[in-house]
């Protein structure tokens, strides 16, 4: 299993370097061995997870390595499903460096298979955990579009033409991007929570009591409900929606782990 | 060498100009030409290409022949009245690979005075049908024209040659699909009737803008060029409340000041909902605020600006051209291979067929003296015979296809040519 997980992560850097050496190059060849390989790592990456679910008798998203893992693979499969549904020029050169990182943290944290203490033993630990960790998924894709927006933007805007002007797609597709992934990511997001609440109340009888982790989820939650609402209302859609996207990937994050290292609580992975 | 055959003779506008070129341009019938090609002493296979910036002849020549060129040289210059030593200043003359690599750029728009414009592929491959139906083509030029017709296509697939046009109107239109994307539901305002305006707004619509409007201080220019795109007009004080409607805006007015300030627009940017607003001044005075680009959702883009994104693409073209060059001199380098082995050919064909001559007149003689054998016997002699011819002729032919460098290739040939005399009676007769 350790092979597998090894494997993978391989995959994944590979994959990101094919990914930038076409970026440079703008050759398609390059970019068609970049996906290659990243649906292969993706492939291998879903492997490892089952033969870690095998090996645990319980769905692996319980310690940080698992959920790191998850995570990563949420976003290379979210991408892959994106790219069948329509183009962005270049996405995959921001979003593979991302997996990888994930993949590192994941890679340098503890494998160590965790015991689950009875409470969490339920078939809510699957739909609560794998619901929330893929709006993480597409939240970070969206964050790759906002950053891929203003980079853009600024090259525009600032008339300084360099490497990424020609390379990247229009400022119309990167926002169109950013919507698809909150109109994905969002309800998602508010299934994760739901979702958690009701196995909150099964666990420990009580639909919320402001764990570090359940705050911090619905902070999360209210700024991507503000970016949503906003650019309904107002027209925050563009340079503020990639603004946004970025600030509110940011509260994932700290959800994810900030939480875990800072605030402890029911979520923090056993040990 | 059967590549120094292929020669290439002929002007084009870096050479000569253009009182030069019209000269010696050749209508678009062929006909004639070809025909005086084809006759030309020496002269194996030929074609003709005849632009407004070309005029060039491809030719391969019998092997052995000398003079191809001058032959050549005069049926281009014959009727133009220059000279053929003022011919010499006005044109070029390549042979072998290099001529093989001319061909390979001419067929990539690598030779063409606006690097990358598609229109010259198409002539080319019409002037090679011409050649096909007037049966001037053979073997090589075949080879060596659809050669260059997938060379161009792989460089237009694997750089970005033809990618990026070089004019200030291409370039605010190239600049609107980077903001905009799709141009189909977008809406811009002309603002000022002028010629560069006129230019821009052709670009927009060629690549399918929703819809045009004019504003102008006279309302009748207006109207009339609004016409020409089948948009509206309006006038120049309604050029506020028209910038909550359109999304591109070109202005290029004889105005001294400035026609719109960063106060003005802000409001305006409110109730577009941000949607962005792409200002595109191209009057010397400016027209606009260039505050204005200040504004979020704001691309403010002057005349300087726009000639700034021109040598961009100008630079990444020169980029893409030596991609594309690489791409060339790989292609040539694989033509002339498979010339070599179009060497071989020959040779392995003119040893078989020798040995096949002798074997037949062997057979003839001796079966003239035997007689009384049965059918069977003489079916058994004649396939002792011909197995013998196939066993000597083995080493040799693998000799010949053996996988060696270029040089060494050649070297063989020549000895075995040598060896079994097939240069010295063409190898076709029987002894």
């Amino acid at each position: 299993m350790g092979e597998l997980f090894q494997l993978t992560v391989l995959a994944y850097v590979a994959a990101t370097i094919t990914y930038l050496v076409y970026f440079s190059s703008q050759n398609k060849r390059v970019r068609g061995g970049a996906r290659g390989l990243l649906l292969g790592a993706g492939v291998l990456h879903t492997g490892y997870i089952v033969a870690r679910y095998l090996a645990s008798g319980h769905t692996p998203i319980a310690s940080n390595h698992e959920a790191v893992s998850f995570f990563a693979w949420s976003l290379t499969w979210g991408f892959l499903s994106f790219r069948w549904r329509y183009q962005v020029k270049n996405f995959g050169v921001f979003v593979s460096p991302l997996i990888t990182l994930l993949m590192v943290i994941a890679a340098l944290s503890s494998r160590h298979i965790v015991e689950l203490p009875p409470a969490l033993q339920s078939y809510w630990l699957p739909i609560h955990a794998s619901i929330a960790i893929l709006a993480n998924g597409f939240m970070a894709l969206a964050f790759c579009g906002g950053v891929m927006y203003l980079i853009q933007e600024w090259e525009i805007k600032r008339k300084h033409f360099g490497l990424f002007y020609s390379r990247l797609p229009s400022l119309e597709a990167l926002d169109n991007l950013n919507q698809h992934c909150l109109a994905i990511g969002f309800p998602l997001l508010t299934l994760g929570i739901v979702t958690g609440s009701i196995w909150a109340k099964q666990a420990w009888g009580a639909y919320w009591q402001w764990d570090p982790k359940e705050t911090w989820s619905l902070i999360t939650w209210f700024v991507y409900a503000a970016i949503i609402h906003q650019r309904l209302t107002v027209g925050w859609r563009r340079r503020r929606a990639a603004i946004m996207a970025i600030v509110g990937f940011s509260a994932v994050l700290f959800t994810l782990w900030g939480v875990n290292f800072l605030l402890g609580g029911v979520h923090s992975y056993a040990g | 060498m059967l590549a120094e055959t292929i020669i290439c003779l002929g002007v084009n506008h870096k050479t000569a100009p253009v009182a030069v070129r019209e000269k010696l341009a050749f209508s678009s019938d062929c006909t004639v030409p070809l025909t005086e090609l084809k006759a030309l002493p020496g002269c194996e296979e030929c074609c003709l290409l005849s632009t407004c910036n070309r005029v060039e002849i491809l030719l391969v020549a019998k092997e052995g022949v000398t003079g191809s060129e001058e032959a050549v040289r005069r049926f281009l210059f014959g009727a133009s009245g220059i000279t053929l030593e003022e011919s010499r200043q006005y044109s070029y003359f390549h042979q072998g690979s290099a001529a093989i690599t001319h061909v390979f750029r001419v067929a990539a728009s690598l030779d063409s005075m606006v690097v990358g414009e598609p229109q010259i592929l198409g002539q080319l491959k019409d002037a090679y049908r011409a050649a096909t139906e007037h049966q001037a083509t053979g073997a090589v030029l075949n080879k060596l024209l659809t050669k260059a017709f997938s060379v161009a296509k792989r460089i237009r697939t694997e750089t970005n040659i033809g990618g990026s046009a070089v004019s200030i109107s291409y370039a605010a239109v190239q600049l609107a699909k980077k903001i905009f994307g799709d141009l189909k539901d977008k809406k811009v305002l002309l603002v000022g009737a002028g010629e560069m305006a006129e230019l821009a707004a052709e670009h927009l619509v060629a690549q399918g803008i929703g819809k045009v409007v004019v504003a102008n201080r006279t309302l009748e220019r207006a109207v009339k060029l609004a016409q020409t795109f089948h948009g509206a007009a309006v006038g120049l004080d309604e050029l506020v409340p028209q910038l909550a409607e359109v999304d591109i805006l070109i202005s290029s007015t004889g105005a001294t000041d400035l026609i719109l300030r960063k106060e003005e627009v802000r409001p305006v940017m409110r109730q577009r909902y941000n949607r962005p607003l792409f200002l595109i001044d191209i009057a010397v005075p400016r027209d606009l605020d260039p505050e204005l680009n200040d504004l979020d959702n704001v691309y403010l883009y002057d005349i300087d600006d726009l000639k700034q994104v021109v040598e961009l693409n100008r630079a990444e073209r020169q980029k893409e051209a030596d991609k594309a060059e690489r791409i060339v001199g790989e292609e040539a380098i694989k033509f002339l291979q498979w010339l070599e082995a179009m060497e071989v050919a020959p040779t392995i064909t003119a040893l078989r067929r020798k040995a096949e001559a002798i074997r037949d007149a062997e057979l003839a003689k001796t079966m003239g003296t035997l007689t009384g054998l049965g059918d069977k016997e003489r079916k058994g002699i004649e396939m002792m015979a011909n197995a013998m011819v196939n066993k000597m002729l083995h080493d040799p032919m693998m000799f010949m296809k053996a996988p060696v460098p270029a040089e060494e290739k050649r070297a063989h040939l020549a000895v075995i040519r040598k060896v079994f005399g097939l240069d010295a009676d063409g190898g076709d007769s029987a002894p």
